[in-house]
């Protein structure tokens, strides 16, 4: 049953403006009382697609899954599947599934019934259910397990049969609410792995709910950035990694060293920002959409930053401050360099060589980075 | 004296543990005894009605002489052997009927809002503020030839004569429906109410309309609920006096009718001794039923 991923999915259709998506949702919006846990949110998701929803929690990723898959209704705004409006659909009608964060089994069923009750919902025959079911247990590798009750399997075994159940209706779309939640970090890796293996032989859609940004940028082609109800940045996880629009995005997807500064010098191939956080000026090998003299904030990651006791050339880009902290993590360190002005700067350093002439606590370190690595954001 | 508790081994937390032993052995197992004693014994005109089970003389062993007749005589007159049945068919229905009523309700207030909730289980066990019998006989106000429903059928034009209610097993029925309702329901809320509702979105999810979703997940998870609802009102049921007596009429033939004709009528006290220890042996194997469910039930919320 596992199709080859359909040759004519492009690999981005985001890009390309003429591409139909498979999902549209148009803003929508979910109030509870007079909280808006959802709140005017416009999204495009394309065919084959793995679209993860990412944001803190209560940032309302739940509530708006639950409305593509017709658990709750829209206060107001439209959702599209394969362009047919669903907003009055009920569940049983779509053609979706879900996978509940709480996998949601069936305690009364053996793990066989529970992946065989959706076929039995649309009255496939016995011999083809049977099949089926043997073939999807295969898939998540639980065939020995078919007449166990739910109570007798592990967290990561439920998780399996939740997700052979929603599976094995060949839905077009899968919704995933924290699918991976309850699995430790090994069995985790693991497991986003061999997910998004399924979705290449399915050709499934799936919209993956997360608060762990690792998982949404191993999982996602694109990432949908949550933050109290609104999508303030949607994009391939290189993009929202390397081109925040925010400093709550920038801030959200991995660490982050922010410096708030003042536009002093903005022309189309480079601009300058003064900062007193910094205690010195930003220079960006880029033109910004931004009026001079404003408040803007310059995004550094810790691993652009070079670390070094000899001092550069250069005189923007380049601070001097003391080893703080250091926190060693077997692949690469974290170093936490205290400035003048007071600010910690977040360095890691990859450990390449096991007898570096090694940076220790107190001693003093010049920071600089290239011009093409700070990404400015102005909210 | 706790010195002389403690060398017993008898402090606070062993008297918690024995006295519902005594109140049981006070008040189940020596009445038990002494019924069992007298369905034993034969009649006689005397204060009480009934001989002693053995006589020493003094000097003799004593005499021992049970007496089994009254319990075959149970099943050679055909009377013992209907009302048994009928009471039995007369809970089992009425089971049936609070199930059919009490589910839906149960169901309702499972699953609305909790300050509603509270309310509505509250007007559940209001009526266990009054005592049984004036409710019943607020239901002979009701259902009598002149009583409120026929009143206001009259009134309606919907009927031209008075309907006979009272005194027929429909106003039986509607008096132990109504009063064992709370024994089916308050169960049924309490499994209700442990219900994973997201299981019914799974259902859902996966295809399933409402109402299969009902039968194939909320129907058999709640099997427990259901089982202890309708013990609770099977086994009182069974054994029912006062509503067959006063809304049923002369012709309503209980288990429990017999039993109070036999002591106070007849005054055959060991007749009615047997009567009330077969209809107890009757019902030993649904209580032990019960109580399986019970012990199941507790070991599934642990
Ligand atoms: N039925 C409801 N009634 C009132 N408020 C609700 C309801 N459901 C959700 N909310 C609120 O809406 C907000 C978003 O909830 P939601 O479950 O979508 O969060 P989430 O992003 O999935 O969070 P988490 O990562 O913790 O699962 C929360 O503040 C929550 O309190
Ligand atoms: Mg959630």
């Amino acid at each position: 049953m596992p199709k080859p991923t359909d040759p004519a999915l492009k690999a981005s259709p985001w890009t390309d403006s003429d591409a139909k998506p498979y999902v549209r949702v148009e803003k929508l919006t979910k109030s509870f009382g007079e909280f808006k846990a959802v709140d005017d949110v416009s999204l495009n998701i394309y065919q084959g697609e793995i679209f993860c929803l990412l944001g803190a929690s209560g940032c309302g990723k739940t509530t708006l899954l639950r409305m593509l898959g017709g658990f709750e209704k829209p206060s107001s705004g439209r959702i599209f599947i394969d362009g047919e409006d669903m907003t009055g659909v009920p569940p049983y009608e779509r053609p979706v599934n879900m996978m509940f964060q709480s996998y949601a089994l069936f305690p009364h069923m053996t793990v066989e019934q529970n992946v065989a009750f959706g076929l039995k919902q649309d009255r496939v025959a016995k011999a083809e259910i049977r099949e089926r079911v043997a073939t999807m247990l295969e898939l998540v590798k639980l065939g020995g397990f078919a007449q166990r009750k739910p109570h007798q399997l592990s967290g990561g075994q439920k998780q399996r049969v939740a997700l052979a159940r929603s599976l094995v209706k060949r839905p077009k779309l899968l919704l995933l609410d924290e699918p991976l939640g309850a699995l430790d970090k090994k069995l985790r890796e693991h497991t986003q792995f061999e997910l998004i293996g399924l979705q290449h032989r399915l050709g499934v859609t799936f919209v993956v709910v997360t608060h762990d940004q690792e998982e949404a940028m191993t999982l996602a082609s694109r990432i949908g950035v949550m933050d109290h109800g609104e999508i303030v940045q949607s994009g391939t996880p290189s993009e929202i990694y390397e081109f925040p629009s925010s400093k709550f995005v920038a801030d959200f997807i991995g660490s982050v060293n922010i410096f708030e500064g003042r536009l002093i010098e903005d022309e189309p191939a480079y601009v300058r920002i003064a900062s007193p956080e910094l205690g010195g000026i930003i220079h960006v090998g880029h033109g910004i959409s931004a009026a001079s003299d404003t408040v803007v904030w310059a995004a550094v990651r810790p691993e652009k930053i070079n670390m070094s006791t000899e001092a550069p050339t250069a005189t923007d880009n380049v601070a001097r401050g003391a080893v703080q902290d250091i926190a060693y993590l077997g692949d690469l360190s974290i170093y936490l360099v205290k400035l003048p002005t007071g600010k910690v700067v977040r360095v890691t350093q990859p450990n390449t060589s096991r007898h570096a002439e090694a940076i220790t606590w107190d001693q003093q370190v010049y920071l600089s980075w290239d011009d093409s690595s700070p990404v400015v954001v102005t909210r | 004296m706790r010195a002389v508790l403690g060398r017993f081994k008898f402090g606070g937390r062993g008297l918690v543990v024995v006295l519902p032993y005594v109140w049981l052995m006070l008040f189940f197992v020596v009445p038990f005894l002494i019924v069992l004693k007298i369905s034993f014994s034969d009649i006689d005109l005397a204060i009480p009605p009934y001989k002693p089970l053995w006589i020493w003389d003094g000097e003799h062993a004593p005499a021992i002489t049970l007496n089994f007749n009254n319990y075959t005589f149970l099943f050679t007159d055909k009377l013992y052997v209907k009302a048994l049945l009928n009471s039995l068919k007369v809970a089992f229905v009425s089971s049936m009927l609070c199930l059919l009523i009490g589910y839906p309700m149960a169901y309702g207030i499972a699953r609305s809002r909790p300050a509603v909730r509270s309310v509505l289980l509250m007007l559940i066990v209001l009526p266990f503020w009054t005592s049984l019998l004036l409710r019943v006989y607020a239901w002979i106000g009701l259902l009598k030839a002149n009583g409120v429903i026929n009143n206001v059928l009259l009134h309606l034009g919907l009927i031209h004569e008075p309907l006979t209610m009272l005194y027929t097993p429909f106003a039986m029925y509607v008096g132990i429906v109504y009063s064992y309702l709370p024994f089916m329901i308050l169960p049924l809320y309490a499994n209700l109410e442990k219900m994973d509702w997201q299981l019914i979105e799974a259902a859902e999810d996966l295809g399933c309309r409402p109402w299969r979703a009902f039968l194939s997940i909320t129907l058999p998870l709640s099997r427990n609920g259901v089982l202890a609802g309708s013990m609770l009102v099977f086994i009182p049921a069974v054994g029912e006096f006062v509503i067959p007596a006063l809304l049923g009429g002369p012709n309503a033939l209980m288990i429990g009718r017999i039993l109070w004709d036999e002591f106070f009528s007849n005054r055959d006290w060991p007749v009615a001794s047997a009567v009330a220890i077969l209809m107890l042996l009757l019902l030993v194997p649904f209580m032990m039923w019960y109580q399986s469910i019970q012990a199941r039930e507790a070991a599934a919320s642990e």
